[in-house]
Order: C-alpha cells, then structure tokens, then sequence
C-alpha cells in the first residue's frame, strides 16, 4: 500500500436577496496535517475582494482564515482548493487496545499528574455546544460495550449499530436541530451521525473528537486494485463531510465514519477538529443586512495519479 | 429623652449577631450609632425609614426581574440601618479578598495558557472544560499586564463562630457594584450625621481606580476611549450599568454600537467611528460574539475575539472567565494558591465537596441531611436542594442524579448566616433579625488589587432563612467599614465620604456634583462620542415627549368645549383622529387604555421606553421626574381619576420636561437632534392640524378659534395682545408667524434651520428644501383677506391650507431622511451563517 494523492476543490456561493453591508467570515479550510496526511498545496480564493485576510492557528491547531469585507456586496464565493496526500491506516487489531472501562476511569480525575495525550483526550470528554452528555446516548452504546472490550471495537460495535439503525436522509435535519430529535427521528446527515456517535462516547465517560473534511465517492481511476462497490456509493458526496475520532489507547485517535460504517483509511480527506460542528465548521459568518439568502455548495474530490516515487 | 433599649431586639442564639454580643449586649462598634439613633426617638427613624423608600422610587432605582408580574421594573429594597464593621476585622477581609482575586487571576492565565494545574492533577479537567464559560477560542490569549480579572467579587458569609467565610466567587461581569454606590449615596443623605462622625471610610477612590484601570488598559497614544457594554433594558441590572456609565463618564453602549473594523472596535458615533481601547463588559462571555461563540446572540459584537485575539481592544473582564463561576471550584482552591502563589487561603471557603471524586461523592451520599447539593455548571437545569428537606423518593432520585453524573454536582456544607438588625416597614418601627450575606468587590490596581472598603449586604427576604437572592425578594443594606483610629479617619480622602457619597446621590450633571462624581466625570469625557443608538433615542424622546404634549393641550382643549355642540363636534373628529379618542368610546377609557395604539398612554409608554434607552445622559432629576410623571399617570388610570384633572398634572410634568431638554443637557449634538425632534414633531403636529381646519368650508368661528389658542398653547398670549374676541387672521398671525412665540410654526422652522447648520458643521446635513418650499409660500400668503366671506376668502383658505398641509407632510419627510442619514448603521439585522 502506498499514498495516495487528491485534488479537492471547495466551492461556496451565497447570493444575498439584499445588499450586505459588511461581513465577518472565519473559515476552517485549510487540510491540517496529521500522521497519515499532509497538506501539499492549499489556496482560498474569495470574491469580492476582502478589505482584511488573516490566518492563525485555533486552540485545537486547526489553521484558521479570517476574513472581512466592507463594502456592499450582494454574492459572496469562496472557492477552496487543495492538493493533499494520505498514507495508508497502519494495520491494527482492535482486540489489543486497553479495555474501555479502563480508559473511562483513567479520563477521570483522580489527583494525579498525566501526559500531553491524556491531557489532549481530556478535551474532548465533556460535553460541548452541539453535544450534550445525556443518559439516553450512554445508554444506546451500552451494550456495543462489552465488559472488556477495548475503545476501538466497541466504538466499531456502536458505529455498525449507528449504520444499522439510522437512515441517512439528507434535508430531514439542519444543524440546529437538537440531538435528542435526531435521535428520536433515527435519520440525519453526517454531522448528526458524528455529532451522536461523540454524544454516545461522551455519554459513557470516552473521549472523542469531531472530524470535518471530505471523501472521495467516485471509483478510483485504478479500479482493479480498490473497487468500490456500485450498488453502495459511499454517502456524503458533493458536500462537506464529518466523521468521528475516538481517543482508544495505545493506538491514539483512530477516525471512524459512522455515515458510511467504515474505519477512515484513505477515502477521507480532513480538514479540521474539534469538539464539534461550532469548533471547525467550513465557513461560518456574520454579516450586515442581506436578507434572505441562498446557498450553493459544490465539492470534488479527484484522486490524481501517483507522481513517480510517491511513497 | 427616647429609651435607649427601644430599638433592641433579640435574634436567633444559633447564630452571629452583628449588634449583639453572646450575653445580650451591644457590640461596641454599633454603640454610636444606635445611641444617636435612639435619641432622635421613633419618629426619626420612620422618617429616615419613609426618605430612604421614596429616594429609591425617585432615583429609580431598580432590579428587573424577568417573571415580575408587576412589569420589567421593581424598586430596590434598602434598609436603613447600615451592617457596621470594625477597622480591625477589615483589614483581615481585605487582605483575603485581595488574596483571592490574585489566585484566580493566576488561575485563569493557567486555563488559558498552559494548563499546568490539570496535568499535575491539582485541579480536574472536568470543571475547566465541561463548564460552558470555559472558552477555547479564547485559549492562549494573554490579555494586557496579564489581567484577565479586572473586578472581582467575593459572596462573603459569617459562621456562628465570627468567622468570614468565602460562599462564592462572582468573575464574569460582577454585579452590584452600582447598587453598593447608590445605597451609600441614598444612606449618606437619610443618615448624614453618622457617615461623617462615625469616620466611614469612602467608596470614592475605588471607582477612582476603576475607571483609571479601565482607561489604563489603553496600549498607549491617543486619549483612550472605554465604553460600558450593556445586553440592555431587559437585563436585571441594567440599572447598574446606567448608573456605572454615568458615574464614570463612559458611554453605554450595545452590541449594535460596535463593529469591528480590521481588527480595531468602533464605536459607531454620530460623527463617525471612533476608535474603542477598552470595553467593561456587562455581558456574559458567551454572548460576546455570534462569530466565534454562541452564533444566536444578538446581543454581541461580531469579530470582536480576533481584535481582542490582535491586542487592539481589551475587555474587562477577559472573555472566559466566568469558568470560574462554579462551586466546585471551592475544595480545589487551597492546592491552587499553594501551586499558583506559594500561600496558603486566607478566606477559607465553605466546605464543599465536588462529587466527581469517589470518596467526596460517597461522602456525599451519607451526610446529605447535613448537606445542599448544588450544579457544578450554570447550565444544569438543577436547583439547588437541601438535604434534610427530601422525602424518601426525592432522596433516592437525587442519589440516581448524583451516581449518574457525579462531575456535575457539588455538595455543601449548610452554613448557618450571621443575623443583623433591620428596620421593619410600617407603622409600627421595630428592629427584626434578618440574616445575611455580604459581596465584597476588588478591582485591579496600578499595585495590584484594591479592595473597596465597603460592600453590599445582601438580606433574606423576611422569613426566610439562609438563602439571600434579590431575585427571591431580599433587600440590602449599605456596607459601613469603620476608621481604626480617629488619626487616620480625619485624614482628608480625594473627595470625602459624604461629599462624594451626597455628590453620587445627586447623580452626576446636577448642581449637587461636586467632589467624586466631578473628578471622575470632567477629566477627559468627550462629548463627540455619542453612540449613534444613543442619539436615535434621544430624538425619539424628543419626539415622544412633543407629542404627548401636543396630545394632551388636543385633549384637554377638546374636552373643555363639550358644552359647546358644534365646536364639541369638529374638535372631537381631530381627537379621533390623533387617537386620543376612540371614535364610539369614551375619554375616561380611551385615556387609559395603553391597547389604544396611538393613544396618550401608549405614547406614555413609548417616551418612557426612549428614557430608559437614554438614561446614561439624562440627570437623575431628568429621569426622577419622568418616571414619578409615569407612575402618578398609572394611579390615575388605576383610580379612573378625571381625565381633565390627571391631563393638567400630565401637562405640567410635560411642560418641565421641556425645561430639562432646555437647562439641564449638554448642548452637543445629541441634544440637537433632542430638540430637533421635538420641533419638527410640533411642526407636523399643528401644521396639520391647522391645515385640517382651514381646507373645510366655512372659517372657524369663534369657539373654535379659542379651541385653536388653547391648543397650540398660545390663548394667555392672544388675550395680553389682542383684548378683543378672536379672529382668524391674528390667531393664525400668532400660531403660524409669530417668530417670538415659542409655540408659532415660524419659531419652529427657524430653529430647525439653525439646528441644521450647527449639525451641517459636524455631519455635513445641510438646509432641507423640501422644508423652504411650503415655508416660502405661506410667508407669501401671509394672512391677507382671510377672514372674507365667500369664494375668495374660501379660496385663500384653501391656499393656506394646502401650504400647511406642504409643510407637515415636508416635516414628516424630513424625520424619515433623518433616521435614514444618521441612524442608518443602527437599523440593519445581524444574520449568522454557517455551512
């Protein structure tokens, strides 16, 4: 196995019915490096031209843009493109994680000095905005949690069971849309499939983390090797994505999709994490005036052909 | 000679009294005090109880209580009698708060910086980033000189023992503060004598300091400007706010006055934007700004993270320190300061165990009668409970709770309030035992932090014991800290104790300020910073209160000819339409109906609502007399009283608002478009109301006529002039062109083209043509031939008419360009976007 290369580009349009005076924007586009990824090239571009541009890097280490524009403007594009290359998920066998009880009450306080991972896993066990801790959650994972198991295989266990029992119905939420109905509906998109597989971590006493990025659903140009399966396309295309990364030690963060029922190998290009949605969402604004609006969003993810000695 | 022991009482033996020692006798700090009371006999005291109630409903003062079903405003409750500490003791309390306020100001650098207390385990991850003031995108900012607590607030209790003990930590946007002032200044005048003899030490230089701190955050060049950020009227202490901004001189602004522009505040000003250095912010963390927090705040300002995130704006307090609002802090101080300062506690707090840990949540379960069980976070839908009140179920739903989440609650000791005496209400004066909690404020220094030697006292409501809330209906007391020795009480302080104290109770502005509130307010208050929200409301006030007026002299003067049938006819037709009458119901009910959209109360209502937005810029006279103008008008119409008589009082209140607009502002350009409001409302008002006459048939005659003087206010001036009955033409001469009277449409149109040009200087608004044009052709009409019989004289009427007519229609157009031109930035909606 060896990397693989991608070429993604990001569109967002709005069209404003009235004038925008002024506008704030804070953008989470730019594919953060990590183990497997890097970032080869990245550039954002945006019409109109903004009065102010500055980057910096979040409390989560995601690099974020800020933009302003002051000028009256009535259409607002923002177009991301990025080249990033992934190195295959290292072969691990769940069985040997420590055993999530363990790793629930070594989250909790206990008077004692910790390192930087478990000072890292810590953040991302409370509760947050889009998350919160609630019995129900704890309880539907319960019983992927077997007495013993590791983090990893009951987190699988509750992904399968997420896959099983929720129907992927793009439009039946927003994301304001509380959890409990999303839970109560047993259908939503990805954002509430991750938002409910953390809230269920969470729930119980894990740590895990909100992914935000994009997969690739067309079939590689070098089929023979990966076929994808025709009858079941991977979900989440042509938008943004999100999945979930769950703290199972010895292993560190290992990613999950609980839209598609897959452990994240080499399909999912991510850009930023956080809590949840309100940490690292694409673009998030203010602006002045305006009105009503309309959005259009556009994502591609083209797999480019291994460039010579590509490790 | 009055008995000594008349006043004494006898509270609970359970608990520290603060007049009364173990054995039944007074403490002898209280001594003075109560001796110079009892001589004064219980007729002085019901007057001191009967001046502090009525200073309180005239200053308006006021904590708003969301569900009141009273309405948005409810007096404050202050007792007479002061809480008296000794110098000694003080000392003590003033070094453990000031004790305090370093360790969680040291603690905040610590979560927002490197976090060093969690991964050493000193204190649990759990209560830094489960607590929803816990901001991430405020992580690794380090604000100016380190200071993310600018004002500290200490919930102080006394144990049985004589002991302080620490309830609770206040580090977000610490309330009370005003109160504190306004109850010293309302104290200092019912109890002159005793402020200055007893030697009690002032409140003044702590503001000294706040507003220098605030100033002081300022990186350097420029004169700098800090603002005071309000949520606004329907917050509970926005009484505070006002009464902070004013007592400091710095603008009260909301979230809509500012935008961030390049990483720098603005405030949105009439001239312009101004450069913001500083922001005392009344607002919680969370709602501070809808693109990096909470994106359904309305209330905040967008991109005012990343200025303060560049170092171009400094917030006090800094975003995210409400974290430490949270009980479960308290058991995890002791290890703090030790790590943090390398001392120990010198205020210990009240026991508390924080259940997240297994032996303090099992020790938790067994002691519950002795304990309350409290939520960790501000955000649990969780109300506090007593132990020993549970039943059995109750008792076993909490031990589920408190299994199921042992993190999110807190268990504490019940502590058991000191008692003070306080002055009963009613006619019969007798000292009760109320208990106690007393809030001590620190504030950060040049050297470190000063603690305000005073406080509130915060009382129970009567009855109830160990719980004090303003919003369950306590009440408070004013905070007495005494000299240690005559030598240092005599010696002067920048402005005195009662100086001061009397100067703030005046409210600034007045003839009264003189001392603190002239220090604080004359050095370097610039009037060109007016927020433009501000100005919008200060015309409307204008406009509201000329139209009240207006309405009123329609009404009282229509009501005056109902044994006049056919006058009664006309004038009522106008009332209808002014909607001061209902067309088929009567005055009585229409009069105080405030479900009457356009009717006299409702407009009340609408001239009281521009107040309160203004209030930061109105003297306290202003406003006393505003709302003490509201409340007789609201006895009025509980009471059905006479309409004529209640419109008389109305118009005498009217008249002196006018006064105020007049003698008692600044005349800058708020003031401007304050009376430029006022005159161009009068202008629409009695241009069209003359026009209405004029364009139907016959002349008026001479009920009208004198129905016409009343109106416009000018009948007392016709009759010294003209000692004959009234005509048409020199009516209309006096109400129309009369350039010297006040109340004529020529004295309004020459003020609003001055107005127009002193406003042109700073704002670049020039003279308005659509306004020349129908002032042009009445002077040319003039009132020539308009009394004559006949097509000619119907003719000339009818010219006039229309004139009129050009000239209100020209005054309502000009208010619209207005709003547009300088209150256009205020009007637009803040949307937040995500994908």
């Amino acid at each position: 196995m060896s990397s693989v290369r991608y070429a993604v580009r990001h569109e967002t349009l709005y069209r404003y019915s009235r004038g925008v005076a002024h506008s704030h924007q804070q953008l989470h586009l730019t594919p953060r490096d990590s183990e497997r990824q890097r970032c080869l090239e990245h550039a954002v571009s945006i019409t109109p031209q903004p009065s102010m541009r500055a980057e910096y890097t979040d409390a989560f280490g995601n690099r974020v843009t800020r933009v302003e524009i002051d000028r009256p403007h009535d259409c607002l594009s923002v177009v991301a493109d990025m080249q990033v290359s992934l190195a295959p998920r290292p072969g691990i066998d769940p069985r040997q994680g420590e055993s999530w009880e363990r790793v629930r009450d070594r989250l909790c306080y206990a008077a004692c000095a910790r390192d930087a991972a478990w000072l890292e896993a810590l953040r991302f066990r409370s509760e947050s905005p889009y998350v919160r801790v609630k019995r129900v959650f704890g309880e539907f994972a319960r019983d992927c949690l077997t007495p013993g198991a590791s983090v990893l295989a009951g987190a699988e266990a509750l992904m399968a069971k997420m896959h099983r029992e929720f129907t992927y119905a793009p439009g039946a939420t927003e994301i304001a849309t509380p959890l409990l109905e999303v839970f109560g509906k047993r259908s939503g998109v990805c954002q509430d499939f991750a938002h409910l597989m953390i809230a269920s971590l969470r729930s119980v006493g894990l740590a895990a983390r909100y992914v935000s990025g994009y997969l690739r659903t067309q079939a590689p140009a070098d089929a023979a090797r990966a076929p994808a399966p025709a009858t079941s396309p991977l979900q989440g295309a042509d938008a943004s994505h999100a999945w979930v990364a769950v703290f199972a030690p010895p292993f560190g963060w290992v990613q999950l999709d609980p839209t598609n029922n897959v452990c994240v190998d080499q399909d999912h290009v991510a850009l930023a994490w956080g809590r949840d949605f309100g940490d690292v969402s694409p673009l998030r604004g203010v602006i002045l005036g305006g009105g009503a609006h309309t959005l259009g969003v556009r994502v591609a993810v083209q797999r480019l052909e291994p460039a010579g000695g590509d490790a | 000679m009055a008995d000594p022991n008349q006043f004494l009482y006898a509270g609970s033996l359970q608990r520290y009294d603060e007049l009364l020692e173990r054995d039944g006798s007074m403490r002898a700090h209280w001594r003075p005090l109560i001796e110079q009371l009892s001589n004064g006999g219980a007729e002085a005291v019901r007057r001191c109880v009967e001046m502090t109630r009525r200073l309180i409903i005239e200053n308006g003062v006021t904590y708003n209580v969301y569900a009141d079903p009273q309405g948005r405003d409810r007096p404050w409750q202050l007792d007479p009698l002061p809480l008296l500490i000794e110098g000694r003791e003080w000392r003590e309390i003033e070094a453990g708060v000031r004790q305090r306020a370093q360790l969680l100001n040291a603690l905040l650098a610590d979560l927002y910086g490197p976090q060093r207390l969690i991964v050493e385990g000193l204190v649990p991850a759990e209560l830094a980033f489960g607590h929803p003031n816990f901001l991430w995108a405020a992580h690794g900012i380090r604000p100016p000189g380190d200071t993310w607590l600018q004002l500290y607030a200490a919930d102080l209790a006394r144990a049985p023992d004589g002991r302080w003990w620490v309830l609770g930590d206040r580090t977000q946007t610490p309330s009370g503060l005003g109160y504190a002032l306004e109850d010293r200044a309302i104290i200092a005048r019912v109890l002159p004598g005793p402020v200055s003899e007893l030697a009690v030490r002032a409140l003044a230089g702590f503001f000294h300091t706040l507003r220098e701190s605030l100033t002081r955050l300022d990186d350097a060049g420029g004169p700098p400007l800090a603002v005071v950020l309000t949520p606004g009227p329907f917050n509970e202490t926005y009484f505070e706010h006002a009464y902070l901004a004013r007592h400091m001189g710095l603008p009260l602004v909301q979230g809509q006055d500012l935008t961030v522009r390049d990483d720098t505040v603005y405030l949105k000003t009439l001239s312009g934007l101004r450069r913001v250095r500083a922001i005392f912010r009344r607002l919680d963390d969370d709602y501070c700004d809808p693109l990096e927090l909470r994106a359904d705040s309305a209330l905040g300002v967008p991109g005012l993270l990343g200025a303060v995130r560049a170092g171009r704006v400094a917030l006090a307090n800094a975003l995210g320190s409400g974290v430490l609002e949270s009980a479960a802090w308290l058991g995890f101080l002791p290890g703090a300061a030790g790590a943090l300062l390398g001392e120990s506690l010198r205020l210990p707090s009240v026991a508390t165990w924080w259940c997240g840990e297994r032996p303090a949540l099992d020790y938790a379960l067994a002691n519950l009668d002795r304990l309350v069980v409290k939520p960790v976070f501000p955000n649990q839908r969780f109300e506090a409970r007593f132990g020993r009140d549970l039943d059995c179920a109750q008792r076993a739903e909490l031990h589920a709770r408190l299994r199921g989440r042992p993190y999110a609650y807190v268990a504490q000791e019940r502590i058991s309030l000191s008692q003070a005496p306080c002055w009963g209400a009613g006619a019969h004066v007798r000292l009760t035992p109320r208990t106690l909690t007393m809030r001590v404020y620190a504030v950060a220094g040049a050297n470190g932090y000063e603690v305000m030697p005073g406080g509130l006292a915060r009382i129970a409501a009567e009855g109830v014991v160990d719980i004090v809330s303003s919003q369950r209906g306590g009440g408070s007391k004013d905070v007495w800290v005494l000299a240690e020795s005559p030598a240092s009480s005599a010696r002067p302080s920048p402005a005195s104790v009662t100086a001061g104290a009397a100067a703030s109770a005046a409210g600034a502005g007045t003839a009264g300020a003189v001392g603190a509130d002239s220090q604080l307010t004359s050095r370097d208050t610039r009037v060109d910073e007016l927020p433009s929200q501000l100005v919008e409301s200060l015309y409307w006030l204008g406009r509201y209160s000329e139209r009240c007026e207006d309405k009123a002299r329609l009404l009282r003067a229509s009501l005056a000819t109902r044994t006049q049938a056919s006058t009664w006819r006309m004038a009522r037709g106008q009332c209808v339409h002014y909607g001061v009458l209902a067309a088929d119901g009567d005055a009585l009910e229409t009069l105080y109906d405030d479900a009457e959209e356009f009717g006299l109360a409702a407009d009340l209502g609408r001239l009281g609502w521009c107040a309160t937005q203004s209030r930061s810029r109105l003297s306290a006279e202003h406003w006393r007399s505003i709302s003490v103008m509201q409340r007789h008008f609201h006895e009025a119409g509980a009471s059905l009283a006479d309409p004529l008589e209640t419109l008389d009082r109305l118009l005498v209140s009217l008249t002196a608002l006018c006064g105020f607009a007049l003698d008692d502002m600044t005349q800058d350009d708020g003031w401007r478009l304050l009376m430029l409001g006022r005159r161009l409302e009068r202008t629409q008002f009695l241009a069209g109301l003359l026009a209405a006459r004029l364009s139907s048939g016959a002349p008026p005659d001479q009920g009208e006529l004198e129905w016409l003087l009343d109106v416009g206010a000018v009948s007392i001036t016709y009759r010294t002039r003209h000692l004959s009955t009234p005509r048409l033409a020199p009516v209309l001469q006096l109400l129309i062109f009369d350039e010297s009277s006040p109340r004529a449409l020529a004295f309004q149109w020459g003020a609003i083209r001055q107005t127009l040009a002193e406003l042109a200087q700073s704002l670049g608004a020039g003279p308005d043509e659509q306004l020349e044009e129908p002032v042009a052709r009445l002077t040319a009409l003039g009132t020539a031939a308009l009394e004559e019989e006949g097509e000619q004289g119907a003719a000339r009427r009818q010219s006039v008419a229309a004139a009129l007519a050009a000239l209100s229609a020209a005054a309502g157009r000009l208010c619209d360009r207005l709003a547009m031109r300088h209150f256009s930035l205020v009007d637009l909606d803040l949307h937040t976007v995500a994908t």
